[in-house]
């Protein structure tokens, strides 16, 4: 398992998105992030509370469960645990970020578009993720990147965040690497 | 996690971690239906066919209204009970059944057992919307979702259903299921409307409202239905009514709220009051409303994955 991002690497990376949004639209009123769950949540808590000491202004966040608008759920054995989505604003006309940890095969982001324009109408949407791993299967591609990691199909990106995991840190994990129970 | 079966007979036997899954999962339904666009994509490709052999106005609407929020095709299927004969007509219609493709049934009949019955001959998920006077375990589930969203949890709540107890597939589901999730449970009304031995399914028997009110967080008034008077179980509903009618000036004297559910449609005056029945601790419109998100989260469960 190789550690390509540490803790403070991680908060830079952090810092530094929050940065690019920030100047990207120049104190716009109406920017919103909503992460995607579980851990699109709390990168886009984190990147909003930097946002806020910056801007000095309240940025809402919502979270987004993706789940009901999954393309692999019918062969699934495994029934994903359905959680809730907690937008409690209206998004209409507003300026969206979406917030994801690894950006893969586009998959998950169509999922949440899907679900976003069933919720309302956001002027913008624009995509942030910490990882992008390449690999798209579909025309999607993030406005706002932590760190481009090139992989190979049979690797594995792992984020982990402290209110998760207990720890900041992104590994790039070989398929000899993983343990038995860990591979699908 | 998951559920053990493909089917939902009956809440009998069915583990609180499974019960569980299924409140939690309508949560998550039950924000859905706050959305401007109340419908997302799951069932998307899964025909449902509705079979009601016996009338029901609201939990065919809301099983309709629940599938079509999941985005699954629907076809209902409507009949008298005395147009059907039991037997040999399900045999058959299920029959049909397995030749249209169907994914999944929900079935209300008036014969106990008829959703095993069908689940032991298609291949479709079958959901059980009502047998006889077996069980109607959506009806137990919604009336156990309407009490956690009041009180936070199901341990420890005291919940008396009061009525007629021996014919009612609601009292059953609800026993089976609360009892599971640790509520006690009580039931009240005339000797003649409870079976004899229900206490063996782990509830206290009282026969005098009075007995009671003291005791609990909330009532589950059940219909009377009055072609059980004819019958002869009791003498009037007028009767019914002045001994076990829930009405305000009864509660007041618990010196506390006590929450009113009821399964619907209510006998206004007999059962329960109009003034309970509007009043502030009335949580039967809730009810209504969450039964849809119940039973999208068992459409979900059962068929969304498979």
């Amino acid at each position: 398992m190789n550690k390509i991002i540490d803790s403070a690497g991680f908060g830079r990376t952090v810092r530094r998105l929050a940065h690019e949004v920030v100047e990207s639209h120049k104190g716009g009123e109406n920017l919103v992030l909503v992460g995607i769950r579980t851990r699109g949540e709390f990168l886009a808590r984190r990147l909003a509370k930097t946002i806020e000491e910056i801007e000095n202004r309240h940025i809402p966040v919502g979270i987004l469960d993706i789940t009901l608008y999954r393309d692999d759920l019918r062969g699934r054995l495994d029934q994903p645990h359905l959680k809730s989505t907690e937008i409690l604003f209206d998004i209409t006309g507003k300026t969206m970020v979406l917030v994801d940890d690894v950006l893969f095969t586009g998959r998950t982001i169509r999922a949440a578009l899907n679900a976003i324009m069933d919720i309302g109408r956001p002027a913008v949407v624009e995509l942030l993720v910490l990882i992008d791993r390449g690999h798209r299967e579909l025309p999607i591609k993030a406005d706002f990147v932590g760190k481009n990691v090139p992989t190979s199909l049979r690797q594995e990106v792992r984020v982990h965040m402290t209110e998760v995991d207990g720890e900041d840190a992104v590994f790039l994990v070989d398929p000899a690497d993983q343990p038995k129970e860990a591979q699908r | 996690m998951k559920l053990q079966s493909r089917h939902l007979l009956g809440l009998e036997g069915m583990s609180k971690e499974e019960l569980t899954l299924i409140l939690d999962t309508a949560v998550s339904f039950r924000e859905i239906l706050d959305r401007p666009i109340k419908k997302v994509p799951p069932l998307q490709g899964k025909t449902v066919v509705n079979l009601f052999f016996e009338s029901s106005t609201r939990t065919r609407i809301s099983f309709e209204l629940a599938e079509r929020r999941l985005s699954a095709d629907v076809v209902s299927f409507a009949t008298a009970a005395s147009s059907v004969s039991k037997g040999e007509t399900l045999k058959d219609t299920a029959r049909n059944i397995e030749a249209m493709k169907i994914d999944m049934v929900v079935i209300r009949h008036s014969a106990p057992g008829a959703a095993h019955f069908l689940s032991r001959v298609v291949d479709a998920n079958v959901i059980n919307a009502g047998d006889g006077g077996h069980e109607h375990p959506t009806q137990g589930l919604l009336d156990m979702f309407t009490l956690r969203e009041k009180f936070g949890s199901l341990e420890g709540l005291r919940v008396c259903l009061v009525g007629d107890i021996s014919h009612s597939r609601v009292a059953r589901s609800n026993i089976y299921g609360l009892r599971t999730m640790g509520a006690e449970v009580s039931v009240c009304g005339p000797k003649t409307l409870i079976p004899r031995d229900i206490e063996r399914l782990g509830v206290r028997v009282y026969h005098r409202l009075e007995d009671i009110i003291p005791h609990v967080d909330a009532f589950n008034v059940l219909r009377i239905q009055l072609e059980r008077q004819k019958s002869g179980l009791f003498p009037s509903l007028r009767e019914y009514h002045r001994f076990f009618g829930l009405t305000k000036e009864r509660i007041d004297r618990a010196g506390r709220p006590i929450t009113i559910m009821h399964p619907g449609p209510i006998n206004r005056d007999v059962e329960l009051s109009a003034d309970l029945a509007d009043g502030e601790h009335s949580v039967i419109l809730q009810q209504v409303t969450n039964g849809v998100a119940i039973r999208m989260a068992v459409l979900y469960l059962l068929g969304a994955s498979n």
